[in-house]
């Protein structure tokens, strides 16, 4: 049986950039054009779940992100490892949003797509880190979803998912459609073949209006949100660190020992 | 329209007992009750809930909610949604806490939306501002590498609070409140998940949460063998747990109930022993709460040594192996 399967991804700044190229500036994250954009972590193991299912039992995949000043290059990959379709919501008009906005522009867009056995989200975005857009789409859709997913199969009409609990895992099995919130665990994103970045190179993503998808401009980013960022600054941190030092590697191992005893800390 | 007032907890159990974020969330929201001059209520529910309400009680609570019901044996979404939205329908907090654990992480996005209003995800501190009565939500972002202040622009204000990030109060069993029997029907035809299966992978030895001395490895370790070895040695020595970054458990190198960082556990040892760890804000928002951290790493560059008190710079083959003998020395004599 085919899988209709859409994935949410989400264009963020590179998160494994050092942290200190993070910088607030007026209540803003500014980073240096150095800092490339790429699809979070976690959008990443959700494109890795959809073509793990994609390979057993073939589908379609249509990736969907909202954002602004999208760039081509990165948000493409989500066709070149393997996605069918790309649909942006970009906007001016989704900036200044909250996870509420969000999920409820891309729960729409989901209606507009119609037909869907598997929704795949990241388990929280890699720039705000808030982890409620999945569930959102999920609440706004009413459809069942099953969270911190790292193994997902389809038979049946239902899905089995391993859920990660503490100190273990679950086996959920969920009638579809479904929405899937993945974690860590499902097997990185497979490299994209020259194929696979030649054929994205041709295809072009559908861009879709808050107007396309039945929203007005009351519900959408700053004036859609529902909670207010009051601000956003970096606590100050003052580096103490006393390096204990040594002749060789081995002596200052050995003199960490014996500096953590006098403290009595060992 | 009903007036919302007071603060409701969503409190979790472990074995019949309250777990303990549900006591550091009820240390929270007395705080933010008494600023408000309202009530604390704690929602329980479970198959039984029993002596975890006087718990409750002795933790801070005015009010606990005591929901018994077949259906909630084990946590589902379905199930769960259905206690927790008719009672914050029924009411009409001013403010829903819960715990930021992997059953806070699914349910409250869900009752958030379910009720169409705001939440607050993670956060580290919480205050009232006096004039609106709002809550203000001070949360994590960016893996770490800032912090956000947020408020509603809905109520019922809803926020998850990350473990550890608050104190309970002094078990007080003389503090008197009021434990309310609440009856709310299940349709269980709506719950649309089934468990299979519940498989434990906990690692052997001591919890990573409970261990006094946690010895962490990160991607520098380059295999899952010296997690066997090295890092053992020192931990057992230590009578300490091994615990790893995302990337080994991302890895498979190690098990993911070890992972520590902001989407792994969150520890507060009294020693954290960071080595060939670089220290992303991702990482040390798992650990950055531990009374001493030392870092061992390669990198005299590394941000680990901006958060640990004492470090060495060098290859962990050669510094750990000549750190764990001499300690070992020192420890006999």
């Amino acid at each position: 049986m085919p899988v209709n399967m859409i994935v949410c991804c989400k264009q963020v700044p590179d998160p494994e950039a050092p942290p200190v190229v993070f910088k607030v500036v007026d209540n803003k994250m500014t980073l240096p054009p150095d800092v490339k954009p790429v699809i979070g972590q976690y959008e990443e193991f959700a494109l890795e779940a959809a073509l793990k299912i994609k390979d057993t039992m073939g589908g379609k995949i249509t990736a969907l992100s909202l954002g602004n000043n999208f760039v081509r290059d990165v948000i493409k990959k989500a066709l070149a490892v393997g996605g069918d379709e790309l649909i942006l919501l970009e906007d001016e008009a989704f900036d200044g949003g909250d996870s509420w906005s969000t999920a409820n522009a891309l729960g729409m867009a989901i209606k507009k797509i119609g037909e869907y056995d598997l929704i795949f989200c990241g388990r929280q975005s890699s720039d705000w880190d808030a982890g409620q857009v999945g569930l959102g789409i999920a609440e706004i859709l009413g459809i069942p979803a099953v969270t911190l997913a790292r193994k997902v199969e389809v038979t049946d009409g239902k899905a089995k998912v391993e859920q990660v609990i503490p100190d273990g895992y679950q086996v959920v099995e969920v009638t579809l459609p479904a929405l899937i919130v993945v974690t860590s665990g499902i097997g990185a994103l497979r490299y994209a073949t020259l194929k696979g970045i030649m054929a994205a190179a041709k295809k072009q993503p559908l861009i879709w209006k808050p107007a396309d998808i039945g929203l007005e401009s009351s519900q959408i980013g700053a004036a859609g949100r529902r909670s207010k960022l009051d601000k956003l600054f970096q606590p100050v941190k003052e580096a103490k660190c006393e390096i204990i030092e040594g002749e060789t590697p081995v002596e200052a191992g050995a003199n960490l020992a014996v500096r953590l005893r006098e403290g009595k800390l060992l | 329209m009903a007036e919302y007032k007071g603060i409701l907890i969503c409190g979790e159990l472990t074995d019949g007992k309250l777990a303990s974020i549900t006591t550091e969330l009820l240390g929270c929201g007395r705080k933010l009750a008494d600023d408000l001059k309202e009530d604390l209520s704690c929602l329980l529910a479970s198959d039984a809930v029993g002596a975890a309400s006087q718990e409750a009680i002795a933790f801070g609570a005015d009010k606990v909610y005591a929901v018994e019901h077949p259906a909630l044996k084990e946590y589902q979404a379905d199930s769960y949604m259905q206690v927790a939205e008719k009672l914050v329908t029924n009411i009409s907090p001013r403010t829903v806490l819960i715990g930021q654990t992997s059953i806070g992480r699914d349910l409250a996005p869900r009752l958030a939306f379910r009720l169409g209003t705001s939440l607050t995800t993670d956060c580290l501190s919480l205050s009232i501002v006096a004039e609106t009565k709002l809550l203000t939500q001070t949360r994590p972002v960016y893996g770490g590498n800032a912090q956000a202040v947020f408020t509603s622009e809905s109520i019922p204000q809803v926020a998850t609070v990350r473990t550890k990030a608050m104190s309970p109060l002094e078990r007080d069993d003389s503090r008197k409140g009021e434990v309310i029997p609440t009856k709310i029907d299940i349709d269980t035809s709506k719950v649309r998940t089934k468990i299979l299966e519940t498989v434990k992978e906990e690692a052997v030895g001591i919890k990573l949460e409970d261990a006094p001395v946690i010895v962490c490895g990160g991607r520098g370790m380059g295999g899952p063998e010296p997690f066997q070895t090295v890092l053992k040695e020192l931990a057992d020595l230590l009578h300490g747990a091994v615990g790893a970054s995302r990337p080994p458990a991302d890895n498979g190198w190690v098990a993911e109930a070890l992972h520590i960082g902001l989407t792994g556990k969150i520890v507060a040892p009294d020693i954290y022993i960071a080595i060939a760890i670089s220290g992303a804000s991702q990482h040390t928002a798992g650990c950055s709460g531990s009374k001493h951290i030392i870092a061992i790493n390669k990198d005299p560059e590394a941000n680990i040594f901006r958060e640990a008190e004492f470090g060495v710079v060098g290859k962990y083959e050669e510094v750990v192996p000549a750190f764990t003998n001499k300690l070992k020395e020192l420890l006999a004599g």
